[in-house]
């Protein structure tokens, strides 16, 4: 009994000196109607869906280790692929004197620019659960950070491959014909097993942002090859070996802020991918309280290049896009982010979309979210959503 | 005879444009040592922190309270550095705000959005705006800088029982949402009781008072309770903070970009 008394005075003691910890997370539930008849048939019109993500972490050690967990799991009940679950967030962090340890799964963001993330390349884009690509899959990695004062650097050894995810037979938001989940092909004999590595120096001198960044391991942007089924011709993933290079930079001077992504990415060895450069840039004008109620309004203009030709370059290869951000900073944190991208060169290229979003009460969040694809060109990457606009209306509850 | 009639009468008008110039300029100096003395008297906290509630009131009664906290530090011949990790309402919880202040130069600042995972540059004009819909901009929340400001003493005036300096300062801030505000600071302890702060229509915008002050490590004194009342609309918001904590070894390395990523 004493030895009982005395594990259990342990394990207090253990928890009392365990500092901050915390559960948190969301429960949502959003329904998306497609307006348009599909382009197959066998795409379904409108979808209902459960989203559910929490959270957990804990710090010890006086808040210089800690744990994080954030899970994610879709239901829809319209496309079996698009019901997915994933760890987002699985790691163990150690902070150091001027450096950082990271092992386990983690999301990374790099970059400045809105309507397109080109440096950022650490984490899979999860397709299936928005167009714009702002949602990530969870990334193995070891994470060195050293900080010092003339910059950050950041060492990445990424020893596992997540492929994309793509929308099943009846679900909308995908090629025409369909891509095949689990047909991925590599160029790498190793596979998803392939060990990717990146390097990060980053630095903030007054007004400046700037980052420069290197990549090398299995593109995480895929080339789409034909493939002959049963059910017809098919498109399979094939993910090539690449190295990118990639700048970063941000001026910020009153109200405007200046953003600048460019890479530049190589095919190694016998490689079916293009060399290509590819950059946009543009600017975020604030102009702050509009009105008598304070609203802010943040104006956005960017241009993409991309230096391939039709149908390998991506959406952005030559667009403009323009956008704004108004904040009403009221009680309720009520925002509207909206956008419009043109192709210079197809006038019949373009997409749009807004989102918004407010709170009910404490902890309740109501979004509203339309998206506009149109495009004629066979060749347009846009092409085979020409049929998918959307709207989606959704309750998300906080914890 | 004439003459010197004239010349005295030049030596009058000289004398009626030259004396209210001195006593402004006496003003003026009296305001800026006023303010030298109560930064001078704060100096030397080196790094705190503390939490804050908010607690906004509607006209129509309603109540809806943001919890965060608040480290800062300290930082000689130049503004100080501060964070702020919201951990309420549920749906903010784990944004950080982080902020440079300077003395000569626009502030630095940044936003950390956690389900995006990135942290944004902020136009340092967004310094006017609303805190997260409450009666406080961001302005009002950052530390004081002397060199922020052109001073002028008004007069001296009881506020509750203590003798204030009151005193009008001018933010040089182009970005600043105020034309001017007025500050009445207890002679004793060197304390901001109320500030009111005009619009540039020179009509009072908001008024905030500060009360509840506590002393620190014997020297620094911090209102636990600020009360900012918007006069135009009527409505209102309380802050309150708790459990300060002066010296507890912060340093630079807790105020950059990497730190703001992982604030909790």
């Amino acid at each position: 009994m004493n030895v009982k008394l005395c594990a259990g005075a342990m394990l207090a003691s253990l928890i009392a000196s365990l500092s901050h910890a915390e559960f948190l997370g969301y429960v949502g539930v959003q329904a998306r109607a497609f307006p348009s008849t599909a382009a197959d048939p066998a795409q379904g019109s409108e979808t209902l869906s459960g989203v559910l993500s929490p959270e957990w972490y804990q710090q010890w050690n006086d808040g210089d280790d800690s744990f994080n967990i954030k899970a994610f799991y879709r239901y829809d009940s319209q496309d079996d692929e698009r019901s997915h679950a994933d760890l987002r967030e699985f790691y163990w962090q150690h902070v150091g004197n001027s450096w950082e340890l990271t092992v386990g799964v983690n999301t990374i963001f790099w970059g400045v620019t809105e309507s397109q993330h080109l440096v950022d390349i650490i984490n899979q884009t999860d397709f299936v659960e928005a167009p714009d690509g702002e949602d990530k899959l969870g990334q193995p990695m070891i994470h060195y950070a050293s900080i010092q004062d003339w910059g950050v650097v950041d060492v990445f050894v990424l020893p596992t491959f997540r492929e994309r995810e793509f929308a099943g037979k009846e679900g909308r938001l995908r090629s025409i014909p369909i891509t095949l989940n689990d047909a991925e092909q590599y160029q790498s004999d190793r596979k998803e097993e392939h060990i990717d590595y990146a390097l990060r120096w980053s630095h903030y001198l007054g007004d400046w942002n700037v980052g420069l960044s290197w990549f090398n391991g299995t593109s995480r942007e895929p080339l789409y090859l034909p493939r002959a089924t049963a059910a017809g011709i098919a498109l399979i993933p094939h993910y090539a070996l690449i190295e990118q290079s990639g700048i970063d930079a941000q001026y910020v001077s009153g109200d405007w802020l200046w953003k600048l992504e460019a890479i530049y990415r190589r095919s190694i060895g016998h490689s079916l991918a293009d060399n290509y450069a590819a950059s946009t840039a543009g600017f975020e004008y604030t102009l702050t309280g509009i009105n008598s109620l304070f609203w802010d309004l943040g104006l956005l203009l960017e241009y993409s290049y991309d230096s391939r030709p039709r149908p390998n370059a991506s959406p952005f290869q030559n667009d403009i896009f323009v956008g704004g951000r108004l904040s009403l900073n009221d009680i309720a944190s009520s925002e509207i982010l909206f956008g419009y991208s043109q192709d210079v060169d197809d006038q019949d290229s373009r997409s749009a979309f807004m989102e918004a979003s407010t709170r009910i009460g404490d902890s309740t969040r109501v979004t509203a979210e339309v998206f506009h694809f149109h495009g004629d060109d066979s060749l347009d990457p846009i092409y085979s959503l020409r049929r998918d606009s959307y709207i989606e209306i959704g309750l998300e509850y906080y914890y | 005879m004439i003459i010197k009639r004239f010349t005295a009468s030049i030596l009058f008008s000289l004398s009626v444009i030259i004396s209210p110039a001195l006593i402004a300029d006496e003003a003026q100096d009296k305001g800026l040592a006023i303010a030298k003395e109560m930064k001078s008297r704060d100096r030397g906290w080196v790094d705190s922190s503390a939490e804050m509630e908010m607690v906004l009131h509607t006209r129509g009664g309603r109540e809806t309270r943001r919890e965060m906290r608040i480290l800062s530090l300290e930082v000689q011949n130049d503004g100080d550095k501060s964070m702020t990790i919201f951990d309420s309402p549920n749906d903010v919880k784990g944004t950080a705000f982080l902020s440079f202040t300077h003395n000569n130069a626009d502030d630095d600042q940044w936003l950390y959005l956690p389900a995006l995972k990135r942290v944004k540059r902020i136009a340092s004009k967004n310094k006017s705006g609303p805190f997260m819909g409450s009666e406080f901009s961001y302005e009002d929340l950052s530390s004081f800088e002397v060199e922020e400001y052109d001073y002028r003493w008004l007069r001296d005036e009881e506020v509750n029982g203590e003798l204030c300096y009151v005193v009008e300062i001018i933010p040089r801030d182009k970005y600043s949402g105020y034309s001017r505000e007025i500050v009445w600071i207890d002679q004793s302890h060197y304390r901001a009781l109320k500030i009111e702060f005009y619009d540039r229509k020179e009509s009072v915008l908001k008024t905030l008072t500060l009360s509840d002050y506590q002393l620190h490590l014997d020297k620094f004194w911090r209102p636990a309770k600020q009360t900012m009342v918007n006069e135009r609309n009527g409505k209102s918001t309380e802050v309150f903070l708790r459990n300060y904590q002066f010296r507890s070894g912060l340093d630079e390395q807790d105020f950059t970009e990497n730190s703001l990523k992982r604030a909790r």
